[in-house]
């Protein structure tokens, strides 16, 4: 792990281990939140957020907090991150904060935001968690914008809101329920066909 | 009435996973059998059940009449992690019989989004506590039946030859989807 360079850490989480393409984690907000480009790209900040300051904080933490409780103690913290970004979206973006609704407060169990405090950034230096935090963060909000600007354009033939062709034409299955399942399914499977090519 | 209505919503048409997007984790990583399958839908019933009796009082008796509800999600899920133990340690030494049956799926339960989304959701759409439990009790049945269904299929699954790209999650996806689609022919039934 030491050899790892800081670069390679940032960006593992955004191509190699992408949460959402191939770790395949945290699809509860991944699915419901992506009615919409910019919904997606939102909810992938709003975790980066937390990602990025639970990393350091449990990585400044992690000599303190003893080895049997530490998953509370994770919890905890990450469930603190996650009251400050519930708290400032209320104030200054309300309409975005009714948009994404349940979504927001249930980052607290989104599996990315524990799985990289319990595998990274309990074992790693501040620096290359906050990079961690940042790279993982990333990935996800990438995967959410990509799979939240497939299901607009297809559902209603617009793109963060702009028009690219008429709406009469778009597939609105494609914004509810089963168009979640079926875009991600089918990027997932995009994703694995373009990983093997490069291998 | 009004209980049959929310029985109706919660179970067919506004089912936990596949049209409000609760608990997908669970959906994906314990359906590849039946059994699996059966073990952690029942886990499910038992700790939603309970967690949203508990966050329920938590918020009624305490955040509420302090003004502190800014810190429910914190409090809802320390309790919820907490009531998962308590439930393991008493099982373990009232019932080792169902212990043996959902033991391994019950630490997996804290993370699932499902259980944190029933006690939020039942304070937000501001339902007295016997709604509530029928609230909870209904789209437990809920996600069983999806989960249940879900893992008949993928058994099917299993079977057939697959474009190499999309095998594995990738056509569970698309499968999800497609029962997605058949539960929004209930759409209507309640409003």
């Amino acid at each position: 792990m030491n050899q790892q360079s800081n670069l390679k850490i940032f960006l593992n989480g955004i191509l190699k281990e992408n949460p959402t393409f191939v770790l395949v984690l945290g699809m509860c907000p991944t699915l419901a939140t992506t009615s919409s480009a910019i919904n997606g790209m939102s909810m992938g900040l709003a975790t980066t957020f937390v990602l990025f300051g639970s990393n350091v904080v449990i990585s400044l933490l992690k000599n303190l907090i003893p080895d049997k409780v530490r998953i509370p103690a994770f919890i905890v913290v990450i469930a603190t991150f996650v009251t400050v970004v519930e708290l400032v979206m209320q104030a200054y973006v309300p309409t975005l904060f009714e948009s994404l609704g349940i979504f927001i407060p249930l980052i607290v169990v989104n599996c990315i935001v524990l799985g990289r405090a319990e595998a990274f950034a309990s074992k790693n230096s501040v620096g290359k968690s906050a990079l961690d935090g940042l790279g993982m963060g990333l990935g996800f909000t990438f995967a959410l914008t990509l799979l939240g600007t497939v299901r607009e354009l297809l559902g209603t033939g617009k793109a963060f809101g702009f028009t690219i062709y008429n709406e009469q034409y778009g597939m609105l299955l494609f914004v509810l329920a089963p168009g979640a399942f079926i875009a991600l399914g089918y990027l997932i499977a995009l994703m694995n066909k373009l990983q093997k090519a490069k291998k | 009435m009004s209980y049959i209505l929310i029985f109706i919503s919660a179970v067919f048409v506004n089912n936990i996973v596949l049209s409000q997007f609760l608990g997908i984790c669970p959906f994906l990583g314990v359906s590849k059998k039946i059994e699996t399958a059966l073990g952690m839908a029942g886990a499910v019933a038992f700790v939603m059940t309970i967690a949203t009796i508990v966050t329920f009082i938590i918020q009624k008796s305490i955040l509420e009449p302090l003004e502190i509800t800014f810190l429910q999600t914190i409090t809802f899920i320390l309790i919820i992690a907490a009531l998962v133990q308590i439930v393991e340690i008493v099982l373990k030494k009232t019932s080792p019989s169902l212990y043996q049956a959902l033991g391994v799926f019950l630490p997996l339960i804290t993370t699932n989004c499902a259980i944190l989304g029933v006690a939020i959701l039942v304070t937000q759409k501001d339902m007295n506590l016997l709604e509530s439990v029928v609230y909870a009790i209904s789209t437990a049945i809920g996600f069983g039946l999806a989960l249940i269904l879900f893992a008949g299929i993928r058994e099917q699954l299993s079977m057939v030859k697959l474009p190499k790209g999309m095998d594995g999650t990738a056509i569970a996806l698309i499968t999800a989807g497609l029962l997605a689609m058949a539960f929004m022919g209930f759409a209507g039934i309640v409003r």
